[in-house]
């Protein structure tokens, strides 16, 4: 049960900054996760909390006490590292007791504690095993086995599942949150998976070149993006943006592709012919009988729905998911998409930023 | 790719193989016959039987050259020179290379380069001048004279880098989180892990440690801490008086424990010496 | 190379490396600095001090000719022992890798000899070639040969380099085994069925293959023979008989040791050195990292 502050951190390796003075706040009990593309500097940042390195400004504190420069293993924290980093020529048992044994704790203890952990995670079988007799998905177990019996105030995911295949990746995923859940332990996860990050997130971080770009819960980040990266990063298929022009007094948007877009929630400050980009994800496009001009290039027909993949007459690709199969649609046809206005994010074209309504 | 038997493999392998035990065997049989019979030019191929007691007689027996000291003290010296180099050498290396590889601190590339040149340092381009700091040291003719110049090592070093440079970044962060100082990694991460290692290693020192016959030569003016190489060595003579059976009693047994270790410890051995030399 | 997770500190490490650099200091650096520093002093007509003759003694190496005739026999001798001692392996490690039932069994048998001490393997071949009782001196006898190795020079020479072959042959087989093996068994398929068979594949596909273990073996087969054969030669005729089995390495000795020629056996040593350190920077630059199994 801990708080988990970040003010302000920062860090450069040598002369490249990695990370620009990031905060951050972990209510007890919660689970953060730090999603974003690779070199981001994510792992840097987990690392930075887990003592693995020494930020070059900033603190860490962990219920009110400053551990920035604490060594890794008197911070409380336990870590379950991405290739599970688990001793070869131990057992599991003694994989799991090996940190408890440095710290001293009695026989008895350690013996309850592991047998315990083991029991949670279905590894009890196991216990004599070394890793190596191990499959992917009993090694990542042992792993957070590892964690668990630390009973740390704070646990550290770098990237768990990124080993396991795909099917093994959406059970584990699973088990994890219920874990988490259950033992109310705080959190600090990283991926640079976004479905991950969504679902396993109480608050998502998404990270941009060493900033965090957006910290919200995954729903808000999902339907109110702060910027064009984090409004293409969350979200599968990724949202389409198309060059317009502000018009209308800044009630309405027209596309360079032609068409125009009312805005329903607000006037946008900022003066007509200003350059923006108006986002829209492809599972809120409608294909109707009027709207803008999209050439078809590809379909891609996912059974339950279809995604088909074309360009407007300026050439911005564009993509719309539709429910079912629309029947044969001839590559290069004709189609005519609608942007309803309640669906469209606005964000300034030089910066990328959301443009909200004033008032 | 080939059906029967591949009778050119087979003849060329015994022929090789003959011609590296032959000596061996000839020797085993020789040290069981008549002294008297061998002078005479009369060597048997065929060991007699009644002539093993040779073996047990000849650890009392003490020759001459090196002063009466008998074969079976020289076999002790030996093992202990030999078990003391291995441990010596893995010892010291092993520390060194893990200093080298897990900390950086100043002189670090200079202590590295220092221990690096004495792979172009073989006792037989330094004789008269190490010689005279162990006289300068009064480690004349004591086990410690006899061991210590030997046991600074760069290949075992080098090899020792090479393994703790492959060792993950993780485990040893998770053994950080865990609460493992450096000696503790040491010991419970790092010796483990190279066990493999350490068991060629220790094959390919016993060997080299028992074999010595230099630095014995120089090192030793009594007879106490004669080694059994260098005492056998001794024995050759063209001298018709000599009790060959007994040297080559002798000789048998100041080949078995090398010989014995080698067979035994073959994969590991072999492993070390084609790692070591890279 | 590095690694990227390293513990703090200087203190410990310092005392972790310190034994390894007193002795390294103490009995390898201190001493070769003491042979340079010989090497340039010659003892004056009373023996009883030294003094300062600059490269004097080098010149008087470079230009004596028994100082030259070491050289060429040297020279000589690890030329022969590496050609023997390298054929002997390669051609056991080819025949060893096929596939015959027996296989490891030969194998431990080849590998034997490099657990026999070189001083020993002399002795073993003394015995077996003494001149009047040696068992293999019988039919040398019936060839017509007056074997007496300790009289003759040619045949102790002879006799070096083949005791120095026979201890050598199991080094070069452990790794030309080794290089055998670490060439994938698609290349020999595809060879095989291009129609190459025999010692034709083995000339055009094996050998060159083989060419980064030959140059590693090359190097090492020189040192092994100029520098690690000391004991062999030096324990069956102590260099003789007169100078006919003096290698450089039993020239150090004898002149410094037995004849207490200080300043002339450092300069040899500086020499060696010289040497040594010639044949492994060409080790490290030429032949590189060596292919790994």
């Amino acid at each position: 049960m801990a708080r988990l502050e970040l003010q302000g951190l920062s860090k450069s390796f040598g002369a490249t900054p990695v990370l620009h003075g990031i905060d951050l706040v972990l209510a007890d009990g919660e689970m953060v996760v730090i999603v974003g593309a690779s070199g981001c500097g994510k792992s840097t940042l987990l690392r930075l909390v887990a003592g693995l390195e020494v930020p070059s400004t900033g603190r860490v504190l962990l219920d009110g006490a400053d551990i920035t420069h604490a060594d890794p293993s008197r911070r409380d924290i336990a870590m379950v590292f991405q290739n599970y980093a688990l001793y070869p020529h131990m057992s599991v048992f003694g994989n799991m007791a090996y940190g408890l044994k440095l710290r001293g704790l009695p026989k008895a203890e350690i013996a309850r504690r592991v047998d315990e952990a083991a029991a949670t995670l279905g590894l009890g079988a196991l216990l004599g095993r070394k890793p190596r007799q191990l499959s992917g998905g009993q090694r990542q177990r042992v792993a957070m086995g590892r964690a668990i019996v630390r009973e740390p105030k704070l646990f550290l995911f770098d990237e768990p599942l990124s080993n396991l295949d795909a099917k093994l990746r959406v059970q584990v995923r699973a088990d994890i949150r219920k874990l988490q859940r259950r033992l109310g332990v705080t959190s600090l996860y990283v991926t640079h998976d976004q479905i991950e990050a969504m679902t396993l997130a109480d608050r998502l971080v998404v990270m941009h070149q060493g900033r965090a770009a957006q910290i919200a819960a995954p729903v808000e980040v999902f339907e109110r993006p702060v910027n064009t990266y984090v409004a293409s990063f969350i979200g599968d298929p990724a949202m389409n943006f198309c060059p317009a022009r502000l018009t209308s007094g800044g009630m309405a948007a027209a596309l360079d592709a032609g068409g125009r877009v009312d805005f329903t929630d607000g006037r946008r400050d900022a003066p007509d012919g200003a350059r923006l980009l108006i986002g829209i994800r492809p599972q809120h496009a409608v294909l109707a009988g009027e709207g803008i001009d999209l050439v078809v290039d590809l379909i891609e027909p996912l059974g339950s729905e279809t995604l088909i993949h074309g360009h407007l007459t300026d050439g911005t690709a564009f993509a719309v998911r539709v429910a079912g199969s629309p029947g044969a649609v001839p590559d290069g046809a004709h189609l005519r998409v609608a942007l309803p206005g309640e669906q469209v994010h606005v964000f300034d074209a030089a910066s990328g930023d959301r443009l909200d309504p004033v008032g | 790719m080939r059906r029967g038997p591949d009778y050119l493999a087979h003849a060329v392998l015994t022929l090789g193989g003959a011609i590296f035990v032959l000596p061996i065997w000839i020797a085993f049989a020789a040290a069981t016959q008549q002294a008297g019979a061998i002078n005479r030019g009369d060597v048997s191929l065929l060991p007699r039987l009644s002539g093993l007691r040779t073996f047990v007689d000849v650890l009392g027996f003490g020759p001459a050259a090196s002063g009466g000291t008998p074969i079976g003290h020289m076999l002790l010296v030996s093992f202990a020179m030999a078990t003391a180099i291995a441990l010596g050498k893995i010892a010291i290396s092993a520390l060194s290379a893990f200093a080298i590889v897990f900390f950086r601190f100043p002189g670090r590339k200079i202590a590295f380069w220092m221990i690096l040149i004495t792979l172009m340092l073989p006792v037989e381009v330094r004789i008269i001048p190490t010689y005279a700091v162990m006289s300068d040291f009064h480690l004349i003719n004591s086990f410690t004279g006899l061991t210590m110049p030997l046991i600074a090592s760069a290949t075992a070093t080098l090899l020792f880098r090479q393994v703790f440079l492959a060792i993950p970044d993780e485990m040893v962060e998770a053994a950080k989180l865990d609460g493992a100082g450096p000696m503790r990694f040491f010991i419970d991460m790092v010796l483990p892990v190279s066990a493999a290692n350490l068991a060629a290693l220790f094959v390919i020192l016993f060997v080299y440690g028992w074999n010595q016959y230099l630095w014995p030569l120089l090192a030793v003016t009594n007879g106490h801490l004669v080694p059994i190489v260098l005492g056998i060595a001794r024995m050759i003579t063209t001298d018709q008086l000599t009790a060959w059976n007994l040297v080559m009693a002798a000789t048998i047994w100041a080949i078995l424990p090398p010989v014995a270790v080698v067979l035994l410890m073959q994969r590991w051995f072999v492993r070390g010496l084609t790692e070591a030399d890279k | 190379m590095e690694r990227r997770t390293l513990f703090p500190g200087w203190v410990l490490p310092a005392f972790l490396v310190a034994p390894q650099l007193a002795i390294t200091i103490l009995f390898f650096l201190f001493p070769a600095y003491k042979a340079f520093s010989e090497s340039v002093r010659a003892a004056n007509a009373f023996g009883l001090n030294t003094s300062f003759v600059g490269l004097e003694n080098f010149a008087a190496l470079l230009g004596s000719g028994s100082y030259r005739a070491t050289v060429g026999r040297t020279l000589f001798y690890s030329a022969a022992v590496a050609a023997l001692a390298m054929a002997g392996g390669l051609v056991l490690a080819v025949f060893s890798d096929r596939e015959i039932r027996g296989r490891g069994f030969y194998r431990a048998l080849l590998i034997l000899p490099y657990a026999i001490a070189p001083a020993i393997a002399s002795v073993i071949f003394a015995f077996l070639l003494q001149p009047e009782i040696g068992l293999l001196t019988h039919p040398l006898k019936l060839l017509g040969i007056d074997w007496n190795y300790a009289l003759n020079g040619g045949q102790a020479f002879a006799l070096v380099i083949l005791i120095g072959a026979w201890k050598q042959v199991a080094y070069n087989f452990i790794f030309y085994l080794a290089g055998l093996q670490s060439i994938p068994r698609a290349l020999i398929e595809a060879a095989a069925l291009d129609g190459a068979r025999g010692f034709y594949r083995f000339r055009t596909i094996v050998w060159p293959l083989l060419m980064p273990t030959t140059f590693f073996l090359i190097v090492v087969n020189v040192v092994y023979a100029a520098f690690d054969t000391f004991a062999l030669i030096f324990a069956l005729t102590g260099g003789g008989p007169g100078t006919a089995t003096e290698t450089l390495v039993v020239k150090v000795y004898r002149d410094g040791v037995i004849n207490l020629d200080l300043g002339g056996s450092a300069a040899q040593s500086v020499i060696l050195m010289a040497l040594i350190v010639a044949l492994t920077a060409i080790q490290f630059r030429y032949v590189g990292r060596r292919v790994s199994t």
